[in-house]
């Protein structure tokens, strides 16, 4: 755990005024803000250690207890004991992470993470959150899954909040979607509804079929014989082998849709899109004698 | 058609939230939120109340009066269907990464 310097993650000196700081914060923040630096980790990210910075050099006692501390502060746990603490953690930000595989994040940027150093410093009781909340907060969990898992419609159960939910992830969901499921994030407080939870696919990359859409993209080897003379090769597809018809004169990069042979398309029961096989001729190498001859044979005719 | 559960009467959403109900006023004026009025007296849907909370912390949080505001929904808009676009546009570019 390292030491965080406050004062420098808001740009100023130690000898700020609460005016200055005040200002630093407020100029970094519309900076930074999760609001308005949709999709950004790193602005995210950015915002909670600005954050951070704020709830310790605002309140004049965190301030102090900082200034008078700082590098040393693994002294500050023998000053708090000096101190009547009776500070209660206040924070309502789900910790751990309820998703196997997936990573999990609140929405909430009141009382949002604090680091092990302002912990360990400070406890867990900050977040002075300007409003009282009504509406519970959302919560954001990413699910990677690879392109063969999002082939088929599989369930899935997840935990949040002590809860089991069951979801069903349908076949052929896209890369990037995000599914709403309402009411399923924190609870709400005075009566308010409870938040939703937000879960974000990832689908990986796979390293024989390429996804667009509905479509599944592959490119096959087809050796010189087969593309020159037509012929019949054995395809891979996501649901089986499938032997294909090579016509005659079968040209470098040429391809071949076969309807219904891509991805299912989602929610639509047994409709998928078209996989397109992009044809790679391969020349032979090594020629023999014989072979030699005989190309030179029919180059000549 | 919202049923009256999916429903909150804007001075107890204010009061919950400690804000002005003047600030709801205005969002309204500005055409960033809607305001439904049952019997004379108003609410707002809570499938606005996410849409509402991130206008909140832009006014409270962040200082930004309700220009600023509009123009930052406006812009945010833009933001993400670029953001889809982009994404759409990486798509495609990946079926060439094989070739």
């Amino acid at each position: 755990m390292d030491f965080i310097d406050y004062y420098k993650i808001l740009g100023l000196d130690k000898n700020a005024s609460q005016d200055d700081i005040k200002k630093a914060y407020r100029k970094l923040a519309r900076q930074h803000h999760p609001d308005l630096n949709p999709d950004d980790k790193e602005a995210h990210r950015k915002f909670q250690q600005i954050n951070e910075a704020n709830e310790v050099l605002s309140d004049p006692e965190k301030r102090k207890k900082y200034d008078q501390y700082g590098e040393n502060w693994q002294h500050a746990e023998q000053f708090e004991q000096a101190r009547k603490s009776g500070q209660a953690g206040g924070g309502q930000s789900f910790h751990g992470n309820p998703f196997g595989g997936g990573e999990y994040s609140s929405g909430d940027f009141d009382s949002g993470d604090f680091s092990d150093f302002f912990t360990s410093m400070f406890g867990n009781g900050g977040g002075r959150s300007r409003t009282t909340k009504f509406r519970g907060q959302d919560y954001n969990a990413e699910f990677q899954l690879s392109l063969r898992e999002a082939y088929t419609t599989h369930q899935r159960t997840f935990t949040v909040n002590d809860k089991s939910v069951r979801i069903t992830i349908p076949a052929g969901v896209a890369d990037g979607q995000t599914i709403r499921l309402k009411g399923h994030g924190a609870s709400g407080i005075n009566g308010g509804p409870a938040g939703d939870l937000y879960i974000t696919f990832q689908i990986a990359e796979d390293p024989v079929f390429k996804r667009l859409g509905d479509d599944l993209y592959v490119t096959a080897d087809l050796d010189l014989y087969t593309a020159v003379l037509g012929g019949e090769k054995v395809m891979e597809t996501m649901d089986g082998k499938v032997k294909l018809k090579v016509k005659e004169g079968t040209q470098n990069g040429t391809k071949t849709r076969l309807k219904g042979k891509g991805f299912p398309v989602y929610k639509k029961e047994n409709t998928f899109g078209d996989l397109i096989i992009t044809w790679n001729v391969k020349l032979p190498e090594n020629l023999s004698e014989k072979q030699k001859m005989l190309f030179k044979e029919l180059s000549q005719l | 058609m919202p049923t009256n559960n999916d429903l909150i009467a804007k001075e107890e959403y204010c009061m919950h939230n400690n804000i002005e109900v003047a600030f709801i006023d205005r969002l309204y004026e500005y055409g960033l939120i809607e305001i439904r009025s049952v019997e004379r007296k108003q609410f707002i849907q809570l499938d606005q109340l996410q849409e509402l909370e991130r206008f909140t912390r832009l006014h409270y949080d962040l200082d930004i009066n309700m220009e600023g505001i509009d123009a930052i929904a406006n812009l945010l808009q833009k933001v993400k269907a670029m953001q889809e676009e982009i994404r759409a546009l990486k798509s495609r570019l990946h079926i060439y990464t094989l070739e």
